[in-house]
């Protein structure tokens, strides 16, 4: 048991780098919305954000260190539903134009 | 805390878990009970992905179909203090996960320390949005009787006129969900708040902290939440 407990939380420099990581690309979208990337400046913040999302769930929330493997499921589940809720509602709208 | 209550169980094999006050009789041991706490707080979370998921469909329907106000609307908001709330919101999450490891090694005093800082973090935050809300009643961006938007999407110098009930809808987008990103913030600050005290009072200890836990996995999950708000609410075409 102590060994799961040893494992659910890392060192304080790590968490401080990981949040300084979040602020690093924080920074980063900013900048990159004023610059003309075309259709690729939304492709590169929604990017960033999802990284940034992906470090908290990883090293915030202890994904990466729970021991239950049905935790992980109900995560995986989760955004596996809500991508189905976006992309089947795209699916739709978004080839309505060519009636 | 330590006294004479035991809980003893077959399935127990550890002497501190033994007892340990917080474990209850139905869970075979303290790990047991965490990882099932823990499975119960994300069956929640996942609700609120697909709660705050129905919205970020809508706004992903509408700004398809209407980008040039969308666009707009978004160059009207102010993108710095949206970019301090995001800094303020990391560093929260920061200082919540700071707050479990302070828990899990037993510092009572310093865990306190972090669940107080997390809590004025997220009041600085609500602050922050205030004052942005404050700009949107003066500018009449308020969706409402009152609405007014005369600006026009600037696109590279070309300034394409925006029909004014296309950019009612990106601000009704933009209240609905920063305002209930906001409620969610106020609910967090209310919950730090308790287990402050609680925490203060001695309710926790290395063998149980998994309320601290679990309340640390919402407010990281509103941090989430935000992180996918602030490009898609400030940031559309911010380039022109």
């Amino acid at each position: 048991m102590s060994e799961h407990e040893e494992h659910t939380t890392h060192s304080q420099g790590f968490y401080l780098a990981i949040g300084i990581g979040l602020l690093v690309l924080t920074a980063t979208t900013v900048g990159a919305a004023f610059v003309n990337l075309g259709p690729f400046n939304p492709i590169i913040a929604l990017l960033i954000a999802t990284i940034k999302a992906t470090l908290v769930v990883l090293f915030f929330m202890h994904v990466k260190g729970a021991s239950e493997k049905l935790t992980g499921a109900v995560v995986v589940s989760g955004f596996f539903f809500l991508a189905i809720l976006l992309s089947l509602s795209l699916a739709d709208y978004l080839t309505r134009s060519w009636r | 805390m330590h006294d004479s209550q035991s809980t003893t169980g077959p399935a127990t094999t550890m002497e501190h878990e033994a007892h340990n006050p917080a474990l209850r009789h139905h869970f075979a041991d303290a790990q047991q009970q965490k990882n099932a706490a823990s499975l119960g707080m994300w069956l929640f979370l996942v609700t609120e992905i697909m709660f705050f998921g129905g919205m970020f469909c809508a706004y992903l329907v509408y700004r398809l179909a209407h980008f040039n106000a969308f666009a707009a609307g978004s160059q009207q908001l102010n993108i710095w203090m949206g970019a301090t709330n995001t800094a303020v919101l990391i560093v929260s999450s920061v200082t919540v996960v700071l707050a479990v490891k302070a828990a899990e090694a037993g510092k009572r005093k310093v865990l306190v320390g972090y669940l107080v800082v997390t809590v004025l973090l997220g009041m600085t935050f609500l602050v922050i949005k205030g004052f942005e809300y404050r700009e949107k009643f003066e500018k009449h961006h308020v969706p409402g009787p009152t609405f007014n938007f005369t600006d026009k999407f600037d696109d590279n110098g070309k300034q394409i006129p925006v029909n004014p009930k296309e950019a009612e809808l990106f601000f009704s987008l933009y209240f609905a969900m920063t305002g209930m990103h906001a409620l969610h913030m106020i609910i967090g600050c209310g919950l730090f708040t308790v287990l402050a005290v609680l925490a203060w009072k001695g309710h926790y200890n290395p063998g149980y902290f998994t309320p601290i836990e679990n309340a640390g996995l919402y407010w990281h999950l509103v941090d989430i939440i935000w992180i996918y708000l602030f490009p898609l609410l400030y940031l559309i075409s911010r380039h022109s």
